[in-house]
């Protein structure tokens, strides 16, 4: 693969992340705050369904089945052309039709920027915020040993 | 001749309205709204999570206030919508080493990379009831501690290049791995088919197992070689796109639990591993996983099957408290005509057997009269 494709790929890949792991409410209020245009047609879904997850014997092992999620899934065209997917834990047909748009949005050269910085830049800020808060609540629980000197030598 | 006997509907839906009545309770007391019960009964939660076998908490919240705080009744609803949806596909195999960390212990290894990381444990409390807790007193925030974010590798990817520790279990590069939601359970069974069925049985009946396991039963000297608790993500492939697509991430918890192994006609003395990974934070789950996992693979490292934890068929077939609930509970379900016929049979059993014993008096008075 050629280095400007896997960046483009990496770049999309990672705005679907983003858009996975954020709350619809949020997402909305940045959507309206942007003024992204939210018309489209919707080729698929929103729907709902299940993946099964998989997990690995003894953590590295060959793969089992866990058991399931729920998923909801959208595929949308933009009026310009763009389709564009989303897939996203949980059963949000508002969110699924909207990361769908995003990510026809993102396709759209004339549209990419204000989808970074408008939307996925302050929706990531925000995800990074909370997991370094959740992390550093965690690391006041590690242990610090130390050893104590008992009785004389 | 078959007679069907009708009846009864007027008082069902009477019934069913007089549950909702009571799951309801005092109206003069605030509904449990379902953002309550995924933020303050998370555990509860997460077993329903992980026994239901569907990720999904608000739906795990709402059958929880449904089955008014029953468990199986909560794990049966959300087992039922499972079946209402269709399969987009597997995920890629989550990995547990690039887990968001929010607790991670190790009782073999004092000094590990990463450290011992209590997280919200309930270990080192008291067990004493808080009435502050229920005079709705605030709680203190977290405290924290900014350090630099380290890397923190399995344990058992530390032990093993001593060799002296199994690899994680492997299985032939062209195993698909089994499906218990697709096809029957048949026995003897993979590993990874075991595995999906324990993830998803009974914590009551596998953590029973896993404590008869340390009594003696099945006995295999186990030690907690790590467990973690925290998220991982999850990414699907998908025809229309030439990536994996993220979906988000998942609370899981993970046990490796670790065996002493003197060794066998089979394998050499070593240590050998179960292995635990359950939805949510349960760690009682995990490490009873993991007991039972080690201990049914007694076939595959030669050891002699004496024991109930052992016997695959035996656990397997009897973890998923779905099963076992709708089979016990079907019994209190109208077996009149079966009762009936079993009626008929036991009075007539009973008088042969009153004919035999009369027949036996009337033989000894004659003997007693010779």
């Amino acid at each position: 693969m050629r280095g400007q494709e896997a960046r483009e790929q990496a770049g999309r890949k990672a705005l679907m992340a983003t858009l996975a792991h954020a709350e619809a409410d949020e997402i909305a209020r940045l959507w309206n705050e942007a003024g992204l245009p939210s018309e489209a047609e919707l080729l698929r879904g929103p729907e709902t369904g299940l993946v099964t997850v998989r997990g690995r014997i003894g953590g590295g092992g060959a793969p089992f089945n866990v058991g399931e999620a729920t998923v909801t899934r959208a595929t949308v065209r933009l009026p310009s052309g763009q389709v564009g997917h989303s897939y996203a834990l949980g059963r949000d047909k508002g969110k699924a039709r909207l990361a769908a748009i995003a990510d026809a949005l993102w396709q759209d050269p004339a549209q990419r920027e204000a989808v970074e910085t408008k939307l996925a830049a302050p929706l990531r800020a925000a995800l990074d915020a909370a997991r370094e808060t959740r992390r550093v609540e965690t690391a006041a629980t590690k242990v610090d040993f130390f050893t104590m000197v008992r009785g004389e030598d | 001749m078959y007679v069907a006997v009708k009846g009864g509907e007027a008082a069902i839906a009477n019934a069913h309205r007089l549950l909702a009545d009571r799951r309801r309770g005092d109206r003069a007391v605030p509904a449990l709204r379902l953002d309550q019960i995924v933020e303050q009964l998370a555990l509860g939660v997460d077993r329903v999570m992980s026994e239901g076998s569907l990720y999904d908490r608000e739906l795990a919240a709402l059958a929880v206030v449904q089955a008014r705080g029953d468990m199986i009744e909560a794990i049966f609803l959300v087992r039922a919508y499972r079946t209402t949806l269709p399969r987009f596909g597997y995920t890629n195999p989550v990995d547990s080493g690039a887990m968001q960390v929010e607790r991670r212990i190790s009782a073999t290894y004092k000094d590990l990379p990463g450290g011992q990381v209590l997280g919200p444990t309930f270990d080192y409390t008291h067990r004493l009831l808080d009435p502050e807790l229920a005079a709705g007193a605030e709680v203190e925030t977290p405290a924290q501690r900014p350090v630099e974010p380290e890397a923190m590798p399995r344990v058992s990817a530390i032990l093993a290049h001593e060799g002296l520790i199994e690899a994680d279990g492997e299985m032939p590069l062209d195993h698909v791995p089994g499906d218990i939601t697709r096809e029957p359970l048949q026995f003897p069974m993979a590993r990874d088919i075991r595995l999906q069925a324990l993830s998803r049985g009974d914590e009551g009946f596998l953590l029973a197992l896993g404590y008869s396991t340390q009594r003696g039963y099945a006995r295999n000297h186990p030690f907690v070689g790590e467990i973690r608790i925290g998220e991982v993500e999850l990414e699907l492939d998908v025809p229309e796109l030439p990536f994996a697509v993220p979906l988000g991430s998942i609370r899981v918890t993970e046990c490796q639990m670790v065996n002493q192994f003197k060794g066998s006609a089979k394998a050499p003395p070593q240590f050998t591993r179960g292995y635990g990974l359950v939805f949510g934070q349960s760690e009682r789950k995990a490490m009873a996983m993991a007991l039972c996992d080690r201990a049914l693979r007694a076939g595959e490292l030669g050891e002699d099957v004496v024991a109930a934890a052992q016997d695959e068929e035996f656990v397997i077939s009897h973890s998923d408290n779905v099963q076992a609930t709708g089979f016990v509970e079907h019994l209190k379900l109208p077996h009149y005509v079966d009762f009936q016929a079993e009626l008929g049979l036991v009075r007539r059993l009973r008088a042969e057997y009153e004919a035999r014993e009369n027949e036996d008096k009337v033989e000894e008075k004659k003997e007693a009269a010779e």
